[in-house]
């Protein structure tokens, strides 16, 4: 048995979980629960009253079935809504507060959260199961006015802010799962840069499912500032589990006038078994509106776990001259599917957005680009690329592109290129011969055909994604 | 360093090779000439370990078993096959692969595999010495490429790894005369008592500039006459039939 779990253990070093106590909220979705987390949170009345408003409307909301990746129904009553490890205290003002177990667990990730040992020059937040755990790099921030730290503690400390900004771009009642995760939301990281600041290094949130039957539902809400920028990123692993765990995350940007957020997601959640058991449910809802002029928000992602990823990381190109742009790479092996891609409305004259997919599909996997290019009626001189390419490994997975555009204004440029290609036995053979044993060749070959996008990211992660890349198509040939 | 005894191989139950026996000793050039369809690229095919071949017989390779080497390995262990069609391979830089193989060789080797700096100062100067134009290193593998382009790259491998028993299959075909003397060049440069050469060719011309100590003649997929390289030009007067 152990054995067997070592073995295990082997594909996904993520697999581990850390037996540590937790606290819980009962099982089930209801307005107690509510309470209770809005209780623990010592959250203000206002906010209570938003997580009932989200409760009500869902009653009246369907979960939508029209995505490509068919899954079995979820009991939503059999879930526990909250989670956060017992020896947890409010707000831990620095690190020694903190359970070791929960540093252990993420030096094992490779996240060391003490702050003379992390990365060069990133401040990091920690979320683990429903709670932040911890902050680094704060007083440095603080400096500058910039604000990071977790939604909890923006709502007790900035309720201004939140409240002006929560929901603004995804409203209260958009779809079944933000809905939901506005009901129950438990934590997630807070940004706020101020007027005229460059954020001076990059703003990092580790998520990390443990307990078992917990969905996870954080929400993070970023506000760039007139003339301010940031570069954020978000990594995420789960345990092992033999069910499948739900993660419904909402993520909000908000950009002023000539300001730029760039965000970027690697995203390694447990994929499941080499038979498709277990594995996470990635259904995030992710939006960025460019409010201001001159505004610039810029989706990053590397989706490479999770059983099922169902996202579409969007921008509202609300500014005049605003700029949106979507670089995704989605990999899927073995029973893995992805249904992944953006939305880009552009709704202000001049705005520009550009679109570079990259599809990646093994073993019996499926994975589906849909993205939506709507040029409103006002949105004079619109343009946007699109880029849609797949590659297939093995003749038994699939991949779709589902492009739609809409475009209400004869002056928008549109342009849209598609690839679909397929590693062959020859391209192998060449790279055996030239000494590259089959994984090697994969990677290497997948590597340069995602290279556009994996040179987006913040170089202190490209060469971990890269890595990424060919761990998760291990024994997808041969 | 190569001995093949009785070698045949079919694919899809059409036989191919027939009973071919080879010797190639260090710092032998072997050129093997031959008709259409008579089994030259899957002689250079099975050697180099692709898959899809009913093979029987057996090769020994540097006293090893070569059949039971995997095909990374066979190169690893400084078997280099020049491709007659080198593949093309999108979005990969050629200068990172070469990169890439050079240090996966050297690593099996027991070697230091090289950074960054290491390679590029290594590379340039392998092109500049074959006269090859370094700009193809930053281009993607063999997209695009010329048909003389992919075998100069080719040759540029083969200086670059240093191999031990290099395979040319039909390289020289299709090349005007200039990118000829480069191929040649490169085979004469290496040439040397420790390292043999198989080469695989079709026409006379490229024994003009390379002078092998054996030539072969291969039909219907065995050796059917041995000579010296004065064989060359009678077969390029009177062709095979005369054999």
């Amino acid at each position: 048995m152990r054995e067997k779990e070592l073995e295990k253990l082997k594909d996904y070093k993520y697999g581990f979980t850390t037996d540590i106590e937790s606290i819980k909220a009962p099982k089930g979705l209801n307005k107690e629960v509510i309470q209770f987390i809005s209780n623990i949170k010592k959250e203000p009345k206002w906010m209570l009253e938003w997580r009932m408003k989200a409760f009500n409307r869902l009653k009246n909301l369907k979960e939508p079935d029209w995505q490509k990746p068919k899954y079995p129904k979820i009991n939503y009553q059999d879930l526990y809504y909250y989670s956060a490890p017992k020896n947890f205290k409010d707000n831990p003002k620095n690190l020694d507060d903190l359970d070791p177990k929960l540093l252990e667990t993420y030096n094992k990730l490779g996240i060391p959260l003490q702050e003379q040992k992390r990365l060069n020059n990133i401040a990091v937040d920690a979320v683990f199961d429903s709670v932040s755990v911890a902050t680094t790099f704060k007083e440095k921030l603080t400096e500058k006015g910039i604000i990071f730290c977790s939604i909890s503690e923006a709502i007790q400390k900035h309720p201004n802010l939140v409240k002006k900004y929560i929901g603004s771009v995804i409203p209260l009642t958009d779809h079944y799962f933000a809905t939901l995760n506005s009901a129950v939301f438990t934590d997630g990281s807070f940004v706020y840069v101020p007027k005229n600041t460059r954020c001076p290094m990059e703003l990092s949130t580790y998520f990390r499912i443990n307990a078992s039957n917990t969905g996870q539902f954080e929400r993070t809400l970023i506000i760039a500032d007139e003339g301010s920028y940031v570069s954020y990123l978000e990594g995420c692993t789960a345990p092992m589990r033999d069910e499948n765990q739900l993660h419904a995350a909402n993520v909000e940007l908000i950009a002023l006038d000539d300001a730029e957020i760039k965000y970027s997601t690697v995203q390694n959640w447990y994929p499941g078994d080499k038979d498709g058991k277990g594995g996470i449910y990635n259904f995030v809802t992710k939006r960025g509106a460019c409010r201001g002029k001159n505004s610039k928000i810029s989706w990053t992602q590397v989706e490479t776990g999770s059983a099922i990823t169902w996202k579409y990381p969007s921008c509202i190109l609300q500014g005049d001259n605003s700029v949106g742009e979507f670089y995704s790479i989605a990999i899927t092996n073995n029973y893995q599917k992805a249904d992944t891609g953006t939305k880009m409305i552009h709704l202000g004259k001049n705005t520009k957005s550009k679109i570079i997919s990259k599809g990646i599909s093994a073993g019996k996997a499926d994975n589906t680009y849909r993205g939506l290019v709507d040029i409103n009626r006002n949105a004079y001189n619109a343009r946007n690329y699109t880029q849609c390419d797949s590659l297939l490994i093995g003749n038994k997975c699939g991949a779709h592109t589902i492009p739609y555009i809409k475009n209400k204004n004869s002056s928008a440029n549109i342009e849209h290129e598609a690839t679909t290609s397929k590693i062959n036995d020859e391209q192998l053979f060449y790279c055996n011969q030239r000494g590259l044993n089959q994984e090697e060749a994969v990677s290497l070959i997948v590597n340069g055909f995602c290279k556009e996008v994996l040179q987006q990211l913040p170089m202190e992660f490209a060469v971990e994604a890269q890595k990424l890349v060919g761990i998760s198509l291990e024994g997808s040939v041969g | 360093m190569l001995k093949i005894n009785k070698l045949s191989a079919s694919i899809e139950n059409k036989k191919i090779l027939n009973g071919l026996s080879l010797d190639i000793k260090a710092g032998e050039i072997h050129a093997i000439m031959g008709p259409n369809g008579s089994g030259k690229s899957t002689l250079a095919n099975v050697l180099s370990g692709k898959k899809g071949y009913e093979v029987s017989g057996n090769a020994r390779y540097l006293d090893e078993d070569l059949f039971k080497l995997d095909i990374e390995e066979r190169a690893q262990k400084g078997l280099f096959l020049a491709f007659q069609y080198p593949l093309e391979i999108s979005g990969v830089n050629t200068s990172n692969f070469l990169k890439t193989s050079l240090n996966t060789i050297r690593k099996s080797n027991g070697k230091k595999e090289l950074d960054a700096l290491e390679f590029l100062k290594i590379v340039k100067k392998k092109a500049g010495e074959l006269k090859i134009d370094e700009k193809i290193l930053s281009r993607q593998l063999n997209v695009g490429f010329s048909g003389g382009e992919k075998k100069k790259n080719e040759i540029l491998q083969m200086s670059l790894f240093e191999p031990k028993m290099i395979i040319l299959d039909e390289t020289d075909s299709g090349l005007d005369i200039d990118a000829l003397k480069i191929v040649a060049d490169g085979v004469n440069t290496l040439r040397s008592k420790n390292r043999s050469f198989l080469i695989i060719t079709h026409y006379q011309r490229l024994l003009d500039y390379i002078k092998p100590d054996f030539v072969h003649v291969l039909m219907e997929g065995k050796i059917a006459k041995t000579g010296c390289s004065e064989l060359a030009l009678e077969l390029e007067k009177a062709g095979y039939k005369t054999i």
